[in-house]
This record gives structure tokens, C-alpha cells and sequence, in this order.
């Protein structure tokens, strides 16, 4: 629709034209103080994660992340923090030996005499742009967040690929075959979507320490399989496929399986692309459950961990924000890619 | 088709790995018949259903009833309805301080405050929102998936994102400062704290409304803004006797939907807030139930569990309700 229009005339289209109204130029300030009100804190967020520990805390703070630039000296062991120096007039970039009250002590870097004596008043530190890639190689490394990182892709894989099938499975009985108590096990399924995990998370730990699966990945992943959602979403989706197709594979003497797994669900595709999508973010973001589940670290997913690392660590942004740009990193690729089939699904179903 | 080799080595191995899952299924079918193979797919889904949901709520009926501290049901001793009963006993309810279980009902009144302003900011930046991206409006596909962005963060990174946003030395007091007001420690005040969690949740949720409502808006049949605009009708006119009248459904659908979210707020705030700071400020049910089962070392299950079944009764009342607005809605 909006092809080969012109920047201008794309931005000051309107409903009537040649009248810009109250309503369109207020529609406009509520539409980009929202984008910019999403925006803000996600891209600050995203900037100071690439901010060194030393910068990150300065206040007020700077918007790209820059540190302050060091150079080695000859003469001298430790290097040296470079200064923009005003003396007589002109501006120099010098290295500074020492500082003493009021006075600092500079020498020229490139040729090093005996120290000048400068007021600090007419000194700034020279900073250039810095990514402090530590920030995300350090927690991958030195703390345990490449653990945390496989448990959270091993957890959110296998959960994936075992409520494509459960549900699919459950989805084909209850679109396919007529049989006594259908409707009533249909309505069972439905029904538990009404009850959310913080009315049963109680005793939902206690079930998964009865059945042994405390403290383990599969604790998480086996009791989010079973999905009402997902069978719902996937039957009204097999209800379209003409059971014709069944009866001729049943003329050629298919097991109901391979009719399963050779015809149903290759035709189900798209809808179990959207599952998939879904099921994805749902254990990529899980928070509650593994929080309960899982108690010592090398079980922990990149949710938990992050949570648990910002008590500890507190003061330490600059590793916190890393970790939380990593986590966020793959849903927004997937979003940016799938935005249309996210949000027709969510708008088709209601579910989140 | 880049890799013909690898799709082909892993189509052969799904093959081998269907083809033993196959062989017991089809001897299942050979020995059962045709007719009972779809209690056979159903089966996984049914166990699961069975063991971690069904099976949990009758667990909690029964452990609401039970004391001590022990895990399974042989450890722990019958009480009757005393858990209920310290749960409820209060001289004001109006004053958690004077009940039995003040931080119970400290957690009470916070979820109540919360799930009004919660529900009605909300409700408002959606249908606002809503109504504007329902314009014949250029660019709506880029602002509706711009707002729907934070529905699918995690509420770990969306708390830990705002708390930087609002730190000490966060962008929002170096703007303050900008604009000359002395810097605040937000998240360390009581009505500030507070504020910013709704602020937050608002923030998180109001694209997956937006998004519902706008749905509904675009449902509203296009000769009925016709006839109003052949009749002149002034937009405001348009907006009370149309627009909303007929998405009066859907609203209240999204209404009640917003409540039985809100009510079970917890993730996002619990991080935001440091576990429910300053103080009690922001601990809400879900946190209550959560710190007597699972924080320190309290282990009170039974409690817990009695906590659990009060809000469930909420929660489904207004289910129900909801049931009830989509049947009407139906007829």
C-alpha cells in the first residue's frame, strides 16, 4: 500500500486529505511516546551492557558506552590515563604521572621530559568508544553462565519437540476418530486451562519430588508437556483436513500411525510451527517453575541464574545487563522474523 | 536443498527412529483394533494431564487441611481447618498488622491496590492504543508489533531491564537531573515502588490487549462508520454509540481476563523489587504462598496449600464469570 510513496507523504498522510486534525497529530504523539516508552529502557539497557564496571556506575551517565584511554609511557611500569590539557591557550593530549590536591602532574606521552604542573581545572579525561566485550565473556567463562545457558537450550529443545508430539498425538485422537467419552475428554483437556500453576504450584512440587524428578531438567520439561493450548490449537487445525484423505490410506492398508505421521502431520505444519514459536518463548522466559523446581546451580536455566547472580552480585551491572541482553537476544530475532505469525496467533486464539 | 546430504541423513534417521516407535504401536493396533487406537494417542497427554495436574489439585484440597512440616501426606498430621483459620483470623481486616497472619493479609490488600490501578491503566493504554492503531492509520503493522514486543520478554530481564532504568545512576534520574529535580532511589520508596510496578506491568502486558481489542475493533462491521458518517455523526458520536457499544464484549472479556492475570502477579515485581521491597511494600499473594512453601527454610505446606485454595476459589469465581460473558456473547 504505502510503495512508492515519499518519506514526507508517508509521514503526514492523514484520513482526510490535505487536513491534519487534532486527532491525527495526538494519535501521532501517543503512537511514538509508546514506541519511544518501549524503546528507552530495552536500548539503555542494551548500550550499558557494553559499558566497563568503571563507567557503568558514573552518574550522570554518559549514552554510548566510552572509557577513559590509557597509554604506556616509557619510564614509567603502569600505564598512564590520558588528559586533553589547556596550557597557554592551546590543547594537548597528555598522560598524567601524578595528581596532588589541585595540581596534576602531566608529561607529553610521545616525548617524555620532566612532568609539567597543571591545574586540574584545565584538564578532561580523553575517552574514546569502547565495547567491553568482558562483560559477556567474563559470566560465560569465569561464572557459570554457559551452564545456565545449555541447561535453558537443552530444556527449551526438548520440551519443544515432546509437546509437538504429545499434543499432535492427543490433537489426531480428538480431530480423527469418533469414540465413546470424546467430548468429555475433550472439555477434561480445555479445562485445565482454567487452572494457572500459581494455585497448584504447591502441590505440583510435591508430585515432582514424589515422582523423583526434583532438582533435575526433566522436572521442568515433563510436567509443561502436556499443553490444552496446544490441543486445542492443533485439533481445530486437523479438523480441516478432509477425513477423506484417511479413508484412502486406510483403503491401502496404513496403520493409523503412519497415517499419523505420514499424512496428518505433515499437513498440520503450519500450526505446529505456531506451537512451536509459542512453546519456544514459553520455556525460553519460564521464571516460577524452574525457580521451584531446581535448587543447586549446575541445574539452574538462564532465567534462574540471572536471578540468582543480580542477588548476589548486585552491585555488578555491567555483567547483569550482559547476561540479560543474552537471554533477550534470541526472542527478539525471533520476533523480528515471525512477528506476523506471533501476533495472528496470539489475535486468533487468545493465548500468550 | 543447500545440503542435500545432511537432509537426508536426518530424514533417514527419523526414519529408522518412527520406524522402531512404529512397530509396538501397529501390534498394538493388530491386537486391539482399529477403534481403540485413539485412547492409545490420547494416552500420553491423559498421564500427563493426570499426574501433574489433576492429581496437584487434589493435593492441595487435601494438604490444606494438614500441619506440620513433613512432605508427603503419611508425615503430616490432620488438622482440620485450622490453616484456614489462621489464615482468616483478624480483629480489622482493615489493619493486617491485628491479624493472626499479618503478612497474609499485608499481601491481600497489596494485590487488591494492585489489580485496581493495575487493571484500569491497563485497560486504558490498550483501548487508547487500540482505537489509534484501528485508524486507517499508515505504519500499523510497525506500532502493533512495537508494543507487542514486551509480551514475549521473560519477567526476569523485563525487572532486571527497568531496574537499571531506574537506578541510582540510572537514564531516568539523568534525565531528572537535567530537568533540575534532585535524584530519588525509586525502588527503595514505598509509593514509588509501588507506582513503577504497576508502571511495569503496564509496560510488559498492554500489547497482548492491545492487540485482543484490536481484533474486535476491526470485527465492527465497516457500513455501520458509513451510515454514521453519511448522518454526519461527530467522531465523539461514532466512538460512544458505536465503537464501544459493540465492543462492549469484547472489553469485558479482556476486563476480567486482566483480573485473573493480575490477581497472580509475581514474577516481574519479585525481581523488580528485590523480593517484595521496601519492606512489605510489594509482596502479593503469589509471593506469600511461594515464601511459606519453598523461602527459607519454613517449609509450611499447609498453609501454603490453604493460601493456594483461597485464591483458586477467587480466580475460578471469576472464570466462571468470564464463561459466562463468552456464552452470552455467543447468543
Amino acid at each position: 500500500m504505502s510503495q512508492g510513496l515519499s518519506p514526507i507523504a508517508f509521514l503526514t498522510r492523514t484520513r482526510r486529505r490535505g487536513r491534519i486534525g487534532v486527532t491525527d497529530i495526538l494519535s501521532w504523539a501517543w503512537l511514538i511516546l509508546g514506541t519511544l516508552a518501549v524503546l528507552v529502557p530495552v536500548v539503555w539497557a542494551g548500550l550499558s551492557s557494553f559499558k566497563p564496571a568503571a563507567e557503568i556506575t558514573r552518574f550522570p551517565p554518559t549514552l554510548l558506552p566510552r572509557a577513559a584511554v590509557q597509554q604506556t609511557v616509557p619510564g614509567f611500569d603502569a600505564p598512564l590515563s590520558l588528559w586533553t590539557v589547556d596550557v597557554d591557550g592551546q590543547r594537548r593530549e597528555m598522560a598524567m604521572v601524578r595528581r596532588i590536591g589541585l595540581k596534576a602532574q602531566m608529561i607529553d606521552p610521545s616525548n617524555p621530559g620532566p612532568p609539567v604542573s597543571v591545574d586540574v581545572k584545565n584538564i578532561a579525561p580523553v575517552q574514546r568508544l569502547t565495547i567491553a566485550t568482558e562483560n559477556y565473556t567474563d559470566p560465560l567463562t569465569r561464572f557459570d553462565f554457559l551452564t545456565f545457558l545449555q541447561n535453558s537450550v537443552f530444556v527449551t529443545f526438548v520440551a519443544t519437540l515432546l509437546t509437538l508430539v504429545v499434543n499432535a498425538l492427543a490433537a489426531f485422537a480428538l480431530s480423527k476418530y469418533r469414540f465413546r467419552g470424546e467430548k468429555a475428554i475433550f472439555v477434561l483437556i480445555i479445562s485445565t486451562l482454567m487452572i494457572p500453576l500459581t494455585v497448584v504450584m504447591v502441590p505440583a512440587y510435591l508430585v515432582v519430588v514424589g515422582v523423583g524428578l526434583v532438582d533435575s531438567l526433566w522436572g521442568i520439561i515433563i510436567p509443561t508437556v502436556a499443553s490444552p493450548t496446544g490441543v486445542f490449537l492443533l485439533r481445530q487445525y486437523m479438523l480441516t483436513i478432509p477425513d477423506e484423505l484417511i479413508e484412502a490410506a486406510r483403503v491401502d492398508a496404513a496403520s493409523e500411525f503412519r497415517i499419523f505421521w505420514r499424512i496428518v502431520l505433515p499437513l498440520t505444519a503450519p500450526a505446529l510451527a505456531v506451537l512451536a514459536i509459542f512453546s519456544v518463548l514459553w520455556r525460553w522466559n519460564d521464571f516460577l517453575w524452574p525457580l521451584i523446581v531446581l535448587s543447586s546451580r549446575e541445574n539452574f536455566t538462564l532465567q534462574v541464574g540471572l536471578n540468582a547472580f543480580q542477588g548476589e552480585f548486585s552491585v555488578q551491572w555491567n555483567y547483569i545487563l550482559a547476561m540479560t541482553f543474552l537471554s533477550l537476544a534470541p526472542v527478539t530475532v525471533v520476533f523480528l522474523f515471525l512477528q506476523k505469525y506471533i501476533t495472528t496467533g496470539i489475535a486468533g486464539t487468545g493465548m500468550k | 536443498m543447500s545440503t542435500p546430504k545432511a537432509t537426508d541423513l536426518g530424514g533417514r534417521a527419523l526414519d529408522f527412529v518412527m520406524g522402531v516407535v512404529e512397530a509396538p504401536i501397529n501390534g498394538f493396533e493388530r491386537l486391539m483394533g482399529r477403534k481403540r487406537m485413539p485412547y492409545l494417542f490420547l494416552a500420553p497427554n491423559l498421564i500427563l494431564f493426570g499426574i501433574f495436574t489433576f492429581l496437584p489439585i487434589a493435593i492441595a484440597v487435601g494438604y490444606a487441611f494438614t500441619g506440620g512440616t513433613g512432605l508427603f501426606v503419611s508425615e503430616r498430621p490432620f488438622v482440620g481447618f485450622d490453616n484456614f483459620r489462621q489464615l482468616l483470623q483478624c480483629e480489622d481486616y482493615l489493619r493486617p498488622g491485628s491479624c493472626r497472619e499479618s503478612l497474609f493479609w499485608t499481601a491481600v490488600w497489596n494485590t487488591l491496590w494492585f489489580v485496581g490501578f493495575n487493571v484500569a491503566a491497563t485497560l486504558l493504554v490498550a483501548l487508547v492504543t487500540a482505537l489509534i492503531l484501528n485508524r486507517a492509520m499508515a505504519a500499523r503493522g510497525f506500532f502493533r508489533a512495537m508494543f507487542f514486543y514486551p509480551v514475549l520478554l521473560s519477567p526476569v530481564v523485563i525487572g532486571l531491564i527497568w531496574k537499571w532504568f531506574l537506578d541510582r545512576n540510572g537514564l531516568l534520574n539523568a534525565f531528572l537531573q537535567m530537568l533540575g529535580v534532585p535524584p530519588e532511589i525509586f525502588l527503595l520508596d514505598v509509593g514509588w515502588s509501588r507506582f513503577f510496578v504497576v508502571v511495569v506491568s503496564v509496560w510488559f502486558h498492554m500489547g497482548f490487549y492491545t492487540l485482543i481489542l484490536l481484533a474486535g475493533l476491526q470485527a465492527i462491521p465497516k457500513d455501520l462508520y458509513e451510515a454514521a458518517s453519511i448522518d454526519a455523526a461527530s467522531p465523539r458520536r461514532t466512538l460512544f454509540r458505536i465503537t464501544l457499544p459493540l465492543l462492549g464484549p469484547n472489553l469485558l472479556v479482556v476486563l476480567i481476563l486482566l483480573m485473573i492475570r493480575s490477581v497472580q502477579i509475581f514474577d516481574e515485581a519479585w525481581v523488580l523489587t528485590n523480593g517484595g521491597g521496601p519492606g512489605t511494600a510489594n509482596s502479593f499473594i503469589v509471593q506469600y504462598i511461594y515464601q511459606m512453601a519453598f523461602g527459607s527454610d519454613l517449609r509450611l505446606f499447609g498453609l501454603a496449600s490453604a493460601a493456594s485454595v483461597l485464591m483458586g476459589l477467587v480466580l475460578l469465581a471469576l472464570t466462571l464469570i468470564q464463561l459466562r460473558l463468552g456464552r452470552k456473547m455467543e447468543s
